[in-house]
């Protein structure tokens, strides 16, 4: 028994569950969102009234601009470390570390600090960092300083500290995953040529990991431009981003501004991801 | 939930409970037909409570069921979670409790049942702080910020507008209040501090903290600002956008020159800032100070001569309830009863919170706790916490002296302003900078 479906119809049907998903979970409330960025609001209330406050206050006030510089200064110092690190872990683990069993358990060794929860793994950083914490008892035991340093903690450093913690493995497992899709041969090639470790990274490895490079630089941007969480807690709430203002506005029942403040983050978020994307074709590349 | 407790072991505890602990309420009429049929009918109703978690726990919820003859279940939630669905889902919730700093946001919304005095047992025992909007004196209190008799009576039946003036409705039944100062490290403050001023003395630069917010930590910067002489207002509780502006500006000035450490947001941190020494003097909240010190480390909570800032948590029911199942709204308004009548009480004032009737406590508490909670008096044996944990040794006075000398000064109250709006939008401005 068949029934005999068009090619047409057959590539709607399956389509249609993921679009009705999108439709009814992504982009109804997406534009809920921005039709209250356009609203009024009083204590705890929506006033569905037009209105253009909301909009005028995020496009012209300094808020934005200082909101937005602190996550970009952040967003770049996360970036570049976790690069650094990222790729340095990834080309130990792939092109220096002969044995499989070996290179499975310094993979797993990786993954250890995953069992245990992010808030968890992000607040044990405060005892360590304190005033009183480890690293200023270790270094005033070593007399290297005799006041306490108090900016490794409730500061930006922190943060970014933090940060690296979280987010260096979501950068090195895309690179690790484009370099183990490397052939051997193509190496044994360049080193054939007479190329150096060195050039062989550079004309080599490199261009061969872009796919993995701006899987990784997409994770950190997204992580880092919505999160709000880790900056209010290890700045001891003294940093502002966009993603810790609209906390701020839902936690004061300000439905509206804290929408259009969204709206905005959630642009400059596609901008930057579309942005990266046009460098690489991340399908074909994944289908390779 | 519902099922387990329907299993009735309880029952027989419930007609005993309630008969004993309602003895007066059958006297004053408020409930008919009682005992016999209304435990019989009440057993399956369960109520929903929900609040803090200061207010709602295991060991209270337990003892209500076993006293009451239906099923309370408790659920905790943080604060703007509650108010969220408070406002957009009345329906689920019998029960509600909050802080004054929300009282703005009840006001013409028509979710809150209007209790009638009549049929709130204690009113005649509440301290005067909310039955007539003054001290145990007599005298008048600062009416800066969220006072408590802004809004404790209803204007009218219909529940939309306070009155300040006593009326036959109240807005709800006031559970728990106190009165915060700063909490300090005396051992690594080289002198007294007698003035909310010390708060931004240049001596503690780095080292103090505020609440991360515009409902307690505004108020407290502002006592604050207008002790050191950097600021005056003609109402800190409810600023003027001029007063905002001034106020953060010398905040953000302060900011930049590195006075605070840390902006808490919760309990836990602003113990762990404390207990650390990250922070040498901050404002704080009364359990926050016993937890520090029941750590092993100092913590003072002293009176400062600006007075405190005093807060309060009220009950309410739900309007649903009124026009609803009758027997449900007494089951709602017996539990209320109870929450007031000793063993809540009991627990929460054992973690220093005050009740709003204290006469009820000194029955029921020792007269050692009495004595050191209440009434100033040094400690005759070990103070235990609700916990088990030995808080206080023998001998021991609690900081700010007896209940009066503690909540009768109080200087402002925790707030909502009506420029609440543009506050929260010069607030993050302040942390951006």
């Amino acid at each position: 028994m068949t029934t005999y479906v068009s090619p047409r119809a057959a590539s709607w049907l399956q389509a249609a569950p993921f679009a009705l998903i999108m439709t009814c979970l992504v982009l109804i409330p997406l534009g809920i969102i921005v039709v209250v960025s356009f609203m009024d609001f009083g204590f705890a209330e929506i006033i569905p009234e037009f209105y253009l406050g909301n909009w005028q206050d995020v496009l012209r006030s300094s808020l934005t601009i200082d909101t937005y510089v602190t996550v970009f200064r952040q967003l770049a110092y996360v970036w570049t470390i976790t690069l650094v690190l990222g790729f340095t872990i990834s080309y130990y683990l792939i092109f220096h570390i002969r044995s499989n069993i070996w290179r499975a358990i310094f993979l797993a060794a990786c993954a250890i600090p995953f069992w245990t929860s992010g808030p968890i793994r992000m607040i044990s950083w405060v005892p360590l960092l304190g005033r009183e914490g480890l690293v200023n008892q270790a270094l005033m035991g070593a007399g290297l300083i005799d006041q306490p340093i108090s900016w490794l903690l409730y500061s930006e450093f922190s943060v970014i500290v933090v940060y690296v913690n979280m987010l260096t493995m979501a950068m090195a497992g895309p690179i690790a995953n484009s370099m183990a899709k490397i052939s051997p041969s193509v190496i044994q090639a360049a080193w054939d040529q007479g190329a150096t470790e060195w050039q062989t990274i550079v004309e080599v490895i490199i261009p061969l990991i872009k796919p993995g490079f701006v899987v990784g630089t997409i994770f950190i941007i997204t992580a880092v431009m919505g999160d709000g969480f880790l900056v209010r807690a290890m700045s001891g709430n003294q940093v502002n981003t966009p993603a810790v203002a609209i906390m701020n506005e839902i936690n004061a029942f300000q439905f509206p501004p804290a929408a259009a403040k969204s709206v905005v983050l959630l642009v400059v978020v596609l901008t930057m991801v579309g942005l990266l994307l046009r460098f690489v074709d991340i399908r074909k590349e994944l289908a390779r | 939930m519902t099922e387990i407790k329907k299993k009735g072991l309880s029952r027989r505890s419930v007609l005993k409970g309630a008969a004993a602990s309602v003895g007066a309420a059958i006297g004053s009429g408020a409930i008919t037909g009682f005992p016999t049929y209304w435990a019989q009918a009440s057993k399956d109703i369960t109520i929903t409570h929900v609040g803090s978690i200061y207010t709602t726990n295991p060991t209270v919820s337990e003892q209500a069921n076993k006293d009451l003859g239906f099923t309370v279940q408790m659920q905790t939630l943080d604060n703007t979670t509650q108010i969220n669905r408070m406002l957009t889902q009345p329906e689920t919730i019998d029960v509600a409790d909050f802080g004054n700093t929300n009282m703005g946001y009840f006001k013409n919304r028509g979710i809150l049942m209007p209790i009638p005095v009549s049929e709130y047992r204690y009113w005649d025992k509440t301290v005067p702080l909310f039955t007539q909007g003054t001290y145990a004196d007599g005298n008048p209190y600062s009416m800066q910020g969220y006072a408590p008799i802004k809004s404790q009576f209803w204007a009218d039946q219909s529940a939309q507008e306070y009155s300040l003036t006593p009326t036959d409705w109240l807005v709800g039944i006031p559970i728990m209040y106190n009165a915060d100062t700063l909490g300090v490290r005396p051992d690594l403050v080289p002198h007294k501090v007698e003035s909310w001023g010390d708060l931004f003395n240049s001596e503690f630069a780095g080292k103090v903290a505020l609440q991360d917010g515009v409902n307690v930590g505004v108020p407290d910067a502002a006592v604050a600002l207008e002790a050191a002489g950097l600021m005056t207002y003609v109402d800190k509780g409810n600023m003027t956008r001029e007063e905002i502006d001034k106020t953060i500006d010398l905040l953000i000035e302060l900011k930049r020159a590195g006075h605070f450490r840390s902006f808490w947001t919760n309990f836990d941190q602003s113990v762990q800032l404390m207990a650390s020494g990250e922070v040498v003097l901050q404002s704080m909240f009364a359990p926050a100070v016993t937890e520090v010190r029941t750590r092993g480390i100092e913590c003072q909570y002293l009176p400062l001569k600006e007075g405190s800032r005093g807060w309060y948590i009220f009950q309410s029911a739900m309007a649903h309830l009124d026009g609803g199942d009758k027997l449900r709204r007494d089951c709602v308004m017996e539990y209320m009863n109870w929450c007031n009548s000793g063993f809540n009480g009991v627990y929460f004032s054992r973690q220093g919170f005050y009740s709003s009737v204290p006469d009820l406590m000194k029955e029921q508490l020792s007269e050692n706790d009495y004595g050191y909670w209440y009434e100033g008096k040094a400690a005759t044996a070990d103070i235990i916490d609700p916990f088990g944990k030995v808080m206080e040794k023998a001998g021991a006075v609690r900081d700010g002296g007896s209940l009066w000398d503690r909540m009768g000064n109080v200087g402002i109250w925790n707030t909502l302003m009506d420029e609440d709006r543009y506050l929260v939008r010069r607030w993050q401005d302040f942390m951006a900078a």
